[in-house]
């Protein structure tokens, strides 16, 4: 079976535009979460958010044609296809996303319901597509290979690096630029979250007693995925490899996690890299400090690796949920942090509540070289997607 | 909708009567199936009932409950509890 090669990385978020910024950030476990201040949130029950300040990607004519989920999409490719060289033939390219072109449909919205304006920008409907990041990359970079976009809500973009790297893997392809992108942060997509009563009022305790919920976030990751004989014989940097990839439907409720799927998506992608429990030292968790999720998936990761007990953080007490680009940023964050031997600490922590039990990475970095590590994302309507990742040697 | 919240303050068997009413609607059941001491758990009402059921008693008493508070309620006393207090801040 031909092995997968990570030969790019690149992310757009709120604790570092580009990788070397986000990876600091990771190893000193800062945390990107602020007062939201993109719009006026003075209405709502929440104020913070993890946002990337001052973003700006793209010439005027890319500007005017995307929204920002895409634009952050472009930033985060461009960043990781700097050193590619790959067959336009044989590239895929796929993307996720929870959201879509939010920005602009909410400001379209406003303008049609508020406003009773009767004529739309003739741009609406590109902006507002879930697929224009992919699409965005291909024409950028010239990419004819296969190119679709995946919406699974938090699973988005574990979908899309799972399905490019079965493509890459199964030799449909030779190499893929996958991830995905959300730019969270229009009233409307907000409100709809407060309604849920699942968004904390101050900042993001995953695994915590008493954590007070989630913390939105926005942002892009970006993989380049190659076939790894090719990436060795061009001389490419390797950043890591994608040898696993598990997924599974809850079958049980549209907002409450079950359990027994996140457990058979993580055997899934045991199995499909062909890795014992035991290998597993690292688990990058879905983790969004939200009451239901936290202790399902500490009881799930158990079942699956009993007293291996790997060790466990939550990334998005730092970089926030963003939603359909949450599994990318999370896989670019374990591969960084693998690379470079060390595994990022969950932020915000105070004290672990017993329902989460675990071997919980705290406050700081653990110098801590391992192999292989999973990278959990687990949407709501049940549907879990779930990487195994292996640092490069 | 209902109609505007008289100036008298309801009486505990009315609002109780109004609770139950909006609650059965929300969660499709028969209004019958509720008692005033129900809990949600014996209702078979799970987080996702409890946030529509939060959502449609703001909008029929017209109140605000707040996250924090919409965290402590597992029953209909609860409910008539946080209501009540949340209609006297509102008339007081």
């Amino acid at each position: 079976m031909r092995r997968v090669a990570v030969t790019g990385l690149g992310v757009v978020s709120a604790i570092g535009q580009g990788v070397a910024a986000f990876r600091d950030s990771l190893a000193q476990g800062r945390s990107g979460i602020t007062p939201i201040e993109q719009i006026d949130v003075s209405t709502l029950k929440f104020r913070h958010g993890a946002e990337v300040k001052n973003f700006s990607w793209g010439d005027d004519r890319e500007r005017a044609l995307y929204d920002r989920f895409a634009l952050m999409a472009g930033a985060a490719a461009e960043e990781a296809l700097a050193q590619a060289e790959l067959p336009a033939d044989r590239t895929a390219v796929v993307t996720g996303s929870c959201l879509g072109g939010n920005h602009f449909e909410d400001q379209s919205f406003r303008e049609l319901y508020g406003e009773q304006r009767t004529r739309f920008n003739p741009l609406t409907i590109p902006r507002i597509m879930e697929n224009a990041p992919a699409s965005l990359i291909t024409m950028k970079w010239g990419f004819r290979g296969p190119a679709y976009t995946v919406a699974s809500a938090c699973s988005s973009s574990n979908h899309a690096i799972g399905q490019a790297f079965w493509m890459v893997r199964g030799g449909v392809v030779d190499a893929a630029v996958c991830g995905g992108s959300d730019a969270t942060f229009s009233l409307g997509i907000l409100r709809a979250w407060e309604a849920m009563r699942v968004v904390s009022p101050d900042t993001c305790r995953p695994f915590c007693a008493g954590r007070p919920g989630m913390i939105l976030g926005e942002g892009a990751g970006m993989l380049v995925l190659e076939e790894w004989d090719r990436a060795v014989a061009r001389g490419a940097t390797i950043f890591g490899e994608i040898c696993g990839f598990g997924m599974s439907a809850d079958a049980h409720h549209i907002t409450q996690p079950s359990g027994v799927g996140a457990e058979h998506a993580m055997r899934s992608a045991l199995a499909d890299g062909g890795v014992a429990a035991e290998a597993v030292r690292y688990i990058n968790a879905h983790g969004t400090g939200t009451t239901a999720n936290d202790p399902v998936e500490c009881q799930a990761i158990r079942q699956v690796f009993g007293s291996s007990n790997p060790a466990i953080s939550s990334t998005k007490s730092m970089h926030g949920h963003t939603l359909g680009a949450a599994g990318a940023i999370e896989a670019v964050a374990t591969l960084v942090a693998m690379k470079e031997g060390f595994l990022p600490p969950t932020a915000n922590f105070t004290t672990q509540d017993p329902e989460c039990p675990g071997d919980i990475i705290a406050h700081d970095a653990r110098l801590v070289p391992v192999d292989y590590a999973l990278s959990n994302s687990f949407a709501f309507g049940g549907l879990n997607a779930v990487l195994l990742l292996r640092t490069a040697r | 909708m209902s109609p505007a919240l008289s100036p008298q303050p309801l009486t505990d068997d009315q609002l109780v009567a109004r609770i139950i009413a909006v609650i059965a609607q929300t969660t499709h059941k028969p209004v019958e199936e509720f008692q005033p001491d129900s809990t949600f758990e014996a209702l078979g009402i799970d987080s996702l009932d409890g946030i529509q059921i939060l959502f449609a008693l703001e909008q029929e008493f017209d109140i605000s409950i707040p996250d924090d508070e919409a965290k402590k309620i597992r029953a209909v006393p609860d409910v008539l509890a946080g209501v009540k207090q949340l209609l006297a801040a509102k008339h007081a």
